[in-house]
């Protein structure tokens, strides 16, 4: 026995190139031993380049000031503030118009979908020509249609647009009033809570005695009352404990009152038009993947046209339509670094761009960028799992 | 009796003619856009919402625009209207950037070549393949000799100078051609045996697909000097085309990867009894049923690559968009803003809009099988 196992079962001895186990080691090896060098390799060469250039590395940088101000910060940002902070002020941007702009165009895509399968002609045409357009423009193209072409030239503050009192739309932005608060206002919040609980606890009772005697209940009103009714309820009880600051205009802008800048605005729009002009799509062939005799064996069992969609087709429909909603979902995130193009401060602007300008430490800063996309990308993908396990058929 | 049997005769009632608001054009309307009192309201709002866009849309677009002369005074005179002018005295700085003017023939020679190859390749004829191999190999080095010169007595022209159209196409196209390989071999790689390959595949295609393109430019325009030996230098177009070209890799291998998926098992069984070793089973066998599947989703991502190409701007790149946008910067020009982004928008949309339909009818043709 000269080599391992070839002859012992009297199979002709072959060269040890050619035993697929071997070589897929080998192989595996090999790779390795390239991957590790390209690596050290560049590691090497980043780090001459680095000392050559005086840049520091490490994390450090974080808790120096960073001494550039943001346009729009959701926790209070000063001018003393650190790079870590700045960091956080720019991650929570990215949230806000991640988040906002799910909503919206989830909302968007779903109505322009369901309009798209209308039997209405002029509407199921009318939801073909916009998502046939917005989807075929680059994202990039409408943020600037959005920012330089329509709220840049809107007027100055003092010829602002004003559709209702308290409400102005200037080139700095939209001015809306804001609540201020009393003594007495934490009612508001506690009720609208109890509301929302006891929505939920009456939709699981009528769930349960659907399920244990056949009668239906419309918890639907109920719960709708409970949570619009006890907030105004509680507030008319505590006296309305809030007055609203109407936005003022002093000098050459306004002052008080809540302001979304431009940028915000233009990123929002462009992103949730065109992403949902892909959920439209997404929810067409949801909707359509399910098979016709579905719904007509609903109609023949004797449900209308609503309850057939509520009970039968749209269950169906959302199975097949989460894995790609995930991605779309998941490209809107991706998508909302665009902002840094027009200056709303996110991630990539504020980043990639301010503090990697200030700092030069490219490594780092790049590598925290993508990170927290990264992160981001696995929350929604797991999350979405989680609720694809639970509408998934299961199966025998 | 008889008498009774024979004087009776059937005489059918002759068919009457459907009721008049069923048929024609009242019977079309009463069925598409009038059938109950929901429909019929979403219809009068559809066309309130047409009536308040379209005439205003035309008018300013058509009717009341201006595209003689060569400078804004006469766009001045007409306020109301589009000032086609400003991107007729832009457009060959659109199609060209900075492309010297007597050299212009190269970039529109390359296009047409790339294009009527393009043409040939949807008939059916006996070299076909040759042609395909022409585009996939010869032509990219005989479009790279055309544009950037310095050989065979053409004048050179430094990449800093191209621009427009010409750089979008450029990014684009070498983006999809040179990321296909890479994503062919990064797909066996993630469903390979092989536990280092297959690992390292994943962490490439997931990490890249879970960040925007932007900071993969980003990287790019800073950190390819920084991973480089000191003195080598990157041009600009470069960067830009190592990161577009590994960011869609990422994206083309999950493509291929689903033609591979969708190739049936016995297919792979059949080729390995037939004796053939893994790179024969797949250039032979699995490669080319797989790669067929996917031609309509290659399309689709070249289309997502396209319109993603107007990113290069971070890398400092003058693409479409961003010519346009420091034209509408220009002090000549100050204010036409609408009529550049709305042209740039039509540009894109009639590109990909055209390539989407020939997707579908790829789609279409293609469909040889299986389904209904």
């Amino acid at each position: 026995m000269a080599k391992d196992g070839a002859g012992a079962g009297g199979a002709p001895r072959t060269s040890l190139l050619y035993d697929p186990a071997f070589r897929s080691i080998a192989f595996q090896i090999v790779l390795l031993v390239a991957v590790v060098f390209v690596g050290w390799y560049l590691f090497h060469n980043t780090t001459q380049n680095l000392a050559s250039r005086n840049i520091a590395s490490g994390f450090g940088f974080l808790g120096q000031p960073a001494g550039f101000d943001i346009i729009q910060a959701l926790v209070p940002y000063g001018q003393s503030a650190t790079y870590g902070e700045a960091f956080l002020v720019a991650l929570l941007n990215t949230m806000l118009i991640s988040a906002i702009g799910i909503v919206l165009a989830t909302i968007i895509g779903f109505v322009v979908g369901i309009a798209r399968l209308s039997n209405n002609w002029i509407v199921s045409r009318l939801a073909t020509v916009y998502v046939e357009t917005l989807r075929n423009i680059p994202l990039l193209l409408q943020i600037f249609f959005w920012y330089f072409a329509v709220l840049r030239t809107l007027p100055g503050p003092k010829q602002s647009l004003s559709p209702f009192e308290g409400v102005y739309l200037n080139q700095r932005g939209l001015y809306m009033p804001v609540p201020l608060t009393e003594p007495g206002f934490w009612t508001i919040p506690v009720a609208l809570l109890l509301g929302i609980a006891g929505a939920v606890g009456v939709s699981i009772w009528a769930r349960r005695r659907l399920m244990a005697t056949g009668k239906p209940f419309h918890s639907f009103w109920v719960g709708l009352a409970l949570i619009v009714g006890l907030p105004v309820l509680a507030a008319l009880a505590t006296g309305v404990p809030f007055t609203f600051e109407l936005p003022q205009i002093k000098g050459f802008n306004f002052q008080g009152g809540l302001v979304l800048i431009p940028e915000f605005m233009a990123v929002l729009f462009a992103l949730s038009l065109y992403t949902a002009s892909f959920i439209a799509e997404v929810v067409r062939s949801g909707v359509m993947a399910v098979s016709k005799g579905q719904s007509e064996a609903a109609h023949a069992l004797g449900l209308r046209q609503g309850l057939t969609l509520r009970l039968v087709v749209i269950p169906q429909a959302l199975r097949v339509m989460i894995p790609p909603m995930t991605s779309q979902y998941l490209n809107l995130l991706k998508n909302s670094s665009l902002g840094a193009a027009v200056g709303y401060p996110e991630l990539v602007a504020v980043v990639a761009g301010t503090v990697l300008n200030q700092t030069g430490q490219a490594i780092e800063v790049i590598a925290l960028t993508m990170a927290v996309y990264l992160t981001f990308s696995l929350i929604i993908s797991l999350f979405m799992n989680w609720y694809n396990a639970r509408k998934a058929l299961v199966e025998r | 009796m008889t008498d009774q049997s024979q004087g009776y005769v059937f005489t059918p009632t002759p068919p009457q003619p459907p009721p008049a608001n069923m048929v024609g054009v009242v019977g079309w309307m009463r069925a598409n856009l009038f059938n109950g009192w929901f429909n019929s309201l979403l219809t009068i709002f559809s066309l309130y919402l047409l009536y308040l866009t379209l005439p205003p849309l035309v008018n300013w677009a058509v009717v009341n625009a201006t595209i003689s002369g060569t400078d804004r005074a006469l766009c001045e005179a007409s306020p109301d209207g589009a000032c086609w002018t400003f991107i007729k005295m832009r457009f060959n700085q659109i199609l060209f950037g900075f492309y010297p003017e007597g050299e212009q023939w190269r970039p529109i020679l390359t296009f047409v070549i790339g294009l009527g190859g393009l043409i040939g390749t949807a008939f059916h004829f006996a070299g076909k393949r040759w042609l395909v191999l022409f585009l996939l190999t010869a032509y990219p080095v005989i479009a790279f000799f055309l544009l950037a010169g310095g050989y065979f007595g053409l004048t050179e022209v430094e990449t800093a100078k191209w621009g427009g159209l010409t750089v979008t196409l450029v990014v684009s196209v070498t983006g999809i051609v040179a990321s296909f390989p890479i994503g062919i071999l990064l797909a066996l790689g993630r469903r390979s045996n092989m536990p280092i390959v297959r690992s390292a595949c994943v962490v490439f295609i997931e990490v890249v697909r879970g960040v925007p393109l932007i900071s993969v430019l980003f990287m790019a325009s800073v950190m390819l000097p920084l991973f480089l030996p000191e003195g080598v230098s990157f041009n600009k177009l470069l960067r830009a085309l190592v990161g577009v070209t590994l960011f869609t890799a990422a994206y083309m291998a999950e493509v291929v990867r689903g033609g591979l998926q969708a190739v049936p098992k016995g297919q792979y069984e059949g080729a390995a009894a037939l004796g053939l070793g893994y790179w024969k089973m797949m250039i032979l066998i699995i490669l080319p049923q797989a790669l067929k599947l996917v031609i309509p989703s290659i399309v689709n991502s070249f289309i997502s690559l396209f319109k993603d190409t107007t990113l290069v701007y971070i890398v400092g790149l003058f693409d479409v968009l961003e010519i346009i946008r420091v034209s509408t910067k220009d002090a000549n020009w100050i204010g036409f803003e609408q009529e550049g982004y709305v042209f740039a928008a039509l540009m894109f949309w009639v590109f990909c809009f055209a390539m989407s339909r020939v997707s579908l009818r790829i789609e279409r043709r293609l469909d040889t099988s299986h389904r209904k």
